[in-house]
């Protein structure tokens, strides 16, 4: 399927990638090339095929519901653009 | 000291063993070569200071008679997809430069653990996402085995992808062996296209944790190495149960090693009609019929397999991973690590980050992934694939009944020049048409140099087999490199 400027437009809204209106049309060309490629999956039929979750065969396993790590603020902070009082830091959000 | 860039890691092994040269001399040689084939810019770090100084403590362990493990003294590469503590990681990304994890990735924490020595991170396609390395933001790798070896005219060469860098790194005599990544086929294509063995794990067979992920469901951490004998040898030191995966199989992992060399007498082989495509280029249809006759030559029956659902892999994949990728890479929102453009609003910042920070490719498959997982056309594409890929993965098992491994080619050419296939992202896309089934099944597979093309590149063969059973991937991929008899080393990096 053929997608419009205006849908791309609003999937990269969702992706929050910014795409600059003069880029739309050639994006919007460039995907609709590959899902076109992509919809000869149209001629398979899967009706009634159980859809894969899970590659791997295996039941996912628990662990004991308990904290077996922490205490590694500093290091989870190290990599922040912008940190402060033990918080990353973000332009503001509440008026 | 030349010569020790072209040992194989048993060799150095053995020559360490026998303290015919240090770690320490072992590790020089390899960063030499590395100072003299920078042109191919296969690494993003280097990291001599640190590898000196591991190779050091290898010696010592080594003369007191305590040697760490089975690749104690190895130099090794590291594709810069595997955070590695205190070492920049940025998975080719400008969207994670600066990055240094405060924590190691279990499997190079595993190598570690074996005594090995790291020499740097490779360059790879930008988070993995690419079959030439050309979408790394550091720059694209080229082949060693570019002219005046290989000629595609007199351009330079692309050394595959995603793991272009490692590849590169282990063809061009820069490291004895690399880890590598592969999620469609970014192990093994590579491998293909350089010459070297590279062989893709059973899904769950290495840990995942701390390798940046692309598409969950398919990453895989695997060897790439110049011999089979070797990439069993880094398999048992990479692979491994680990509870911080919890898609990580809880297995015991074997001695692989010890079984490479077995030989392949009574062995069936499958060759899948459906991998026999249209167009396919006559030397590598020929070299598939003659490794059919080696398999028959050590004892092997080789019979006529089906899997109806190939031609349908690719397009599958290219929902699947795409879609995995979006959710991944949602992380990178300039919040919590890397790159973060100013914005007005926290949604300014978000879009402006990313659109600064991904790559053309990158940013086109996470659109891609959004789309198809999206309200109204989930159930079209993202339920649809899945459910072709359990039709895949079912192909598989049916022929897993009446064979015990399934050969075909690693890749559709040989390595083709830098700056083609650069339009047409499906062209691109069409590189992993063999090595994508066995991804999405999830199986081992493992890619050994078998010939050369007319041109002088060369040639892979891929041996796909049972979930957990790479000891057969393994002996049957020894099968094929006693029986081609290729020495697949170039010599341009060594010699200039």
């Amino acid at each position: 399927m053929a997608l419009s400027r205006d849908q791309v437009r609003t999937i990269a809204l969702l992706a929050r990638i910014r795409v600059k209106d003069e880029d739309l049309d050639a994006m919007a060309k460039e995907i609709s090339g590959i899902l076109a490629w992509i919809e000869q999956l149209n001629e398979v039929k899967t009706a009634g095929v159980e859809p894969m979750t899970s590659v791997a065969e295996m039941t996912l396993p628990l662990r004991a519901d308990k904290v077996d790590d922490g205490g590694i603020a500093a290091a989870t902070l190290k990599n922040a653009p912008e940190a402060a009082e033990g918080f990353y830091a973000v332009p503001k959000v509440v008026e | 000291m030349s010569a020790l860039t072209d040992l194989d890691i048993a060799g150095a092994l053995a020559g360490l063993a026998t303290r015919a040269f240090s770690a320490v001399e072992l590790t020089q040689a390899h960063l030499a070569a590395m100072a003299r084939a920078r042109a191919l810019n296969a690494f993003i770090v280097e990291t001599p200071e640190l590898a000196l100084a591991e190779a050091a403590e290898s010696d010592k362990r080594r003369l007191a008679g305590r040697a760490l493990g089975p690749l104690d003294g190895v130099p090794l590469a590291i594709k810069d997809l595997f955070c590695t503590e205190g070492v920049q990681t940025t998975a080719a990304s400008k969207i994670l430069k600066g990055f240094v994890p405060t924590y190691e990735s279990t499997v190079s924490a595993n190598l570690k653990r074996a005594g090995a020595v790291f020499v740097g991170k490779t360059n790879l396609d930008e988070f993995a996402m690419g079959s030439s390395n050309i979408t790394s933001a550091f720059g694209p790798v080229k082949n060693p085995w570019g002219p005046p070896l290989g000629r595609v005219g007199n351009k330079e060469l692309v050394p595959g992808g995603s793991s272009g860098g490692s590849a590169a790194a282990v063809a061009a005599g820069l490291a004895l062996g690399a880890t590598g990544t592969d999620t469609g086929g970014s192990i093994r294509q590579p491998a293909s296209f350089c010459g070297i063995v590279g062989l893709k794990p059973t899904y769950g067979r290495c840990s995942r944790f701390g390798i940046v992920a692309f598409a969950s469901s398919l990453d895989q951490a695997g060897p790439m190495t110049r011999t089979v004998k070797d990439a069993a040898l880094m398999l048992s030191a990479m692979a491994g149960h680990d509870p911080k995966d919890s898609t990580s199989a809880p297995l015991p992992c074997p001695d692989f090693a010890k079984s490479v060399d077995q030989p392949v007498k009574g062995l069936r082989v499958g060759i899948p009609k459906e991998y026999r495509l249209d167009g396919m280029p006559a030397e590598i249809d020929a070299l598939w019929r003659k490794a059919e006759d080696w398999f028959r030559a050590q004892g092997c029956e080789v019979v006529e397999v089906s899997l109806p659902h190939t031609r349908y892999a690719l397009p599958t994949y290219y929902i699947v991973a795409p879609a995995e990728a979006s959710s991944n890479l949602a992380r990178y929102d300039g919040v919590r690590f890397g790159l973060r453009v100013p914005g007005e609003t926290l949604d300014e910042m978000y879009m402006n980050t990313r659109a600064e920070g991904f790559g053309a490719e990158v940013r086109r498959r996470i659109l891609i992934g959004t789309y198809v997982l999206s309200a109204g056309y989930y159930d079209a594409y993202y339920l649809k694939a899945q459910q072709v890929r359990t039709l895949i993965a079912r192909d598989f098992r049916s022929a897993f009944e009446n064979v015990d491994a399934i050969l075909t080619p690693t890749a559709p050419s040989p390595a083709f020049a830098l700056g083609e296939k650069m339009e047409d992202p499906v062209a691109m896309y069409l590189n992993d048409v063999f090595t994508v089934p066995a991804s999405l099944a999830g199986l081992p597979a493992i890619s050994v140099p078998a010939g050369l093309s007319a041109n002088g590149l060369p040639l892979g063969l891929q041996v796909i087999g049972r979930a957990f059973d790479e000891e057969t991937v393994l002996r049957a991929g020894r099968a094929i490199e006693r029986a081609s008899g290729i020495n697949a080393i170039p010599s341009r990096v060594a010699a200039g």
